[in-house]
């Protein structure tokens, strides 16, 4: 696989796309001690800082650092003008979709999606038919993972609808690069991302239940070993809110308090940081103690708002994922300006037979899998694991799609070494209110092994800086 | 503020001081154990720093022989011993990890780095040198104090760490001067101290800073009625008894509530008591006495403060 774009170079031995130029003349004056010295100075700030991931079933306590990557992505404003424009028409069919899921189901009479696909799908809350959300908004935050195949080409892999993680990184990574080389900002118009937090707080505060007039917003989260407790509590300091647990809150009189010092306070808006499963033990899983009793019928009642809306999980499924072109088309007339990768959904019989024909060209996922886990990459696989893969598939074909292997693009990345191309992708981030709204940018993440594809950080990724340059 | 806030700040502040209280504790321990003495008084010494913190049990049930380097063990680095070293400043740490958005960066970053740099010096020669390690402990303890007066606003979350602090202060010096009186024996009282008992009292008034202080304060020789008054009734004694419920009633005055008329009531009379009674009163009532009182109003003070501000109020 080497035959992938480079963000630098294109086809990777030809000139320095433009955009690239300036950094490219730096990075050949920087003796190489010193962008190691600067690696190693972000490591001992990130740990002291604490800026670090809890992993799961690694014995107590036990925290790590996200390698960061010294060598920023670049994407010029053009690119970064038609993504946005992508984006927020993505977005917005995506909260169509979930509202007339939940209310008239307009797009399964009209035959475009089948029925079976959304009452089959685990994450459809049957408690949500009928209810209105303020504003009609599902999606209050939304991460989107965009990957590049070549010169123009993004395709959406991924619609993180639920509760997406690693904002908190594209700020602490600007804030990085910014204290390590300062020179480089004066060399380039770098769009800011640093008002995110604000942008946040006042989206969460345009979708306070009605006749709510000075919302109180909290963020919750379901705890300190929760593996994106940094980002929860981050997000919380920078909008200057509570960070909330399940235990902080209480429902009483049709409404939600929160324990105070001073006695309950009324809340009006959390942003919850943890899935529809654990919020109410008496709506979901009854033996969640990180939820609190009774917060759906208040939230039924539309006396509290949710950010993201309960069920909205029904959207970003890899086996809803297939319908988002044509759910552009129904509700906004519109041709998607972001293309979706080519899928095969196994539940299809011709599906199927196609993909059990080309298991070593393809990537197959799990319908409900995450984080890298429970996929086959078909081209990096051994013969055996083909073959149990392919038992697998047929067992339960619909619990999975299968995709092409994409050339992912490329940067240049600082790896042991020295300097070398390693796979990326990008996470921005949308936030939906009264309007839809982003900062320039997102997170990139780098599949720091060598001709990996997998950049998830459980799975040994990193991150790098992402800089849109204004023109 | 979030009433589970407040509970992590003021959990932060108390371990933060009880890692203190166990490194100062410790540091004249193994001072004063090269001090020429007999075994049984070795032994004696090292029993009365488990019984501060109430842990003959544990230790007996975890150790067995009762010598410097199995004492040192389990109140360094042993983290299934709740006060120790080691649990202490982790405990602080995690405290601090759970409301981090609420400290300013520089106090959060204090925490997390004594914490990191813990580990590396466990690892090191601590049987070398154990007083550069409890020097290093207090050292990190000043700063996380100095750090915290120096950055943070002065609004409820610094209440809630002052009142922390001085419970487990005021709790920590009743309990050496307490294990004290009674190593000592009834015969102590007397004026005239024999070299060993000079030795005795110095080692107490050192483990809270008190040598110099006793010194500039009475300029006169060591006697346990006069470190008695020192620890228990000087208002300008900052790890005195008097000194340290001054502190806690004016925090707990400052973010009184509905249901904290009880718990204000209590720490009101325990600082009125202190304050207008004289070492003369206190020796004729007897100092176990009253000390143990004293610690006993402690325990209930802190579990009002828990029920009033800290446990979730309910609907």
């Amino acid at each position: 696989m080497t035959d992938f774009f480079n963000e630098m170079t294109a086809d990777g031995a030809g000139a320095v796309r433009e955009h690239y130029r300036a950094f490219d003349d730096w990075l050949r004056h920087q003796p190489p001690e010193r962008i190691e010295r600067k690696r190693a100075e972000a490591d001992l700030t990130f740990r002291r800082v604490g800026i670090t991931f809890a992993v799961y079933g690694d014995g107590a306590g036990t925290e790590r650092l996200i390698p960061f990557d010294t060598i920023p992505r670049i994407i010029p404003a053009h690119e970064w003008a038609k993504l946005q424009a992508g984006l927020a028409q993505r977005i917005k069919a995506l909260n169509m979709f979930v509202h007339d899921i939940y209310h008239d189901q307009d797009i399964v009479r009209a035959g475009i999606i089948p029925a079976q696909q959304i009452y089959q799908n685990a994450q459809y809350r049957p408690e949500m038919q009928g209810i209105s959300v303020a504003s009609d908004i599902y999606a209050h935050i939304a991460g989107v993972d965009i990957v590049r195949a070549g010169e123009g080409e993004f395709y959406v892999l991924e619609d993180n609808l639920r509760v997406p993680s690693g904002v908190s990184y594209m700020l602490e990574d600007r804030k990085m690069m910014m204290r390590l080389f300062p020179e480089l900002f004066a060399r380039h118009r770098i769009a800011p991302v640093e008002h995110y937090p604000d942008m946040l707080l006042e989206n969460l505060r345009s979708v306070a239940p009605a006749g709510v007039l000075d919302p109180t917003v909290v963020v919750m989260t379901p705890g300190t070993y929760n593996s994106a407790y940094f980002e929860h509590a981050f997000l919380a300091q920078q909008m200057g809110v509570e960070l909330v647990e399940g235990k902080d809150l209480f429902v009483d009189a049709n409404a939600v308090y929160m324990r105070t010092i001073r006695g309950p306070r009324r809340v009006d808006v959390i942003y919850r940081r943890l899935d529809d499963d654990y919020l109410d033990p008496l709506a979901f899983r009854a033996d969640s103690t990180l939820g609190v009793p009774g917060l759906l019928s208040v939230y039924r009642a539309g006396r509290v708002t949710l950010a993201n809306a309960i069920g909205t999980g029904v959207a970003d499924d890899k086996s809803i994922y297939p319908y988002v072109p044509d759910m552009i088309r129904f509700y906004l007339s519109e041709e998607p300006l972001l293309h979706n990768v080519p899928t095969w959904q196994c539940r299809r019989p011709e599906d199927l037979a196609y993909t059990l024909d080309h298991l070593d060209r393809l990537v197959v996922k799990e319908v409900h899998g995450a984080g890298g886990y429970g996929m086959l990459i078909g081209p990096a696989a051994s013969k055996q694991e083909i073959d149990d893969f392919r038992r697998r598939l047929v067992a339960r074909p619909d619990g999975y799609i299968a995709q092409p292997t994409l050339a992912l693009s490329a940067c240049p990345t600082y790896v042991e070494s020295g300097i070398a191309p390693r796979h990326i992708d990008l996470r921005p981030f949308v936030l939906s209110g009264k309007t839809i709204s982003m900062v320039p940018g997102g997170l990139t993440r780098v599949a720091l092994r060598e001709g990996s594809l997998v950049v998830n950080s459980s799975q040994g990724g990193g991150t790098k800086d992402t800089w849109i340059l204004e023109e | 503020m979030l009433s589970r806030t407040a509970d992590h700040l003021y959990w932060m502040a108390r371990y933060t001081e009880r890692a203190e209280n166990t490194a100062r504790m410790l540091d004249v321990a193994v001072q004063t154990a090269m001090l020429p003495q007999s075994a049984v008084d070795t032994e004696q010494a090292w029993r009365a720093i488990l019984g501060i913190s109430e842990l003959q049990g544990a230790f007996d049930a975890a150790y067995g022989t009762l010598d410097a380097k199995n004492v040192l063990a389990f109140m360094v680095s042993d983290p299934a011993n709740p006060s120790s070293i080691v649990a202490c400043l982790t405990a602080a740490r995690e405290n601090a990890r759970a409301v981090r958005g609420v400290l300013t960066t520089e106090v959060w970053e204090t925490q997390n780095a004594t914490w990191i740099e813990l580990r590396d010096r466990l690892g090191a020669n601590l049987d070398a040198d154990p007083g550069e390690f409890f020097d290093w402990v207090k050292l990190r303890c000043h700063l996380a104090r100095g750090v915290t007066l120096g950055t943070m606003l002065d609004d409820e979350a610094l209440v809630f760490i002052r009142l922390g602090t001085f419970l487990e202060r005021a709790d920590n010096t009743a309990r050496l001067l307490d294990v004290k009186y009674h190593g000592a024996g009834a015969g102590a009282t007397h004026d005239v101290l024999t070299q060993r008992e000079f030795y005795y009292w110095a080692a107490l008034l050192r483990s809270v800073a008190g040598f110099e202080i006793y010194r500039k304060v009475y300029r006169d020789s060591i006697t346990p009625a006069r470190v008695a008054e020192l620890l228990m009734l000087r208002a300008d004694m900052p790890r005195s008894l008097l000194a340290c419920m001054e502190q806690v009633v004016a925090n707990l005055k400052a973010v009184r509530n509905d249901v904290s008329a009880g718990t204000e009531r209590l720490a009101g009379k325990m600082h009125a008591e202190l304050q207008f009674a004289r070492i003369e009163d206190v020796l004729a009532a007897g100092v176990d006495e009253t000390l143990g009182a004293f610690m006993e109003n402690i325990y209930a003070l802190g579990n009002g403060i828990s029920r009033d501000f800290l446990v979730p109020l309910g609907a």
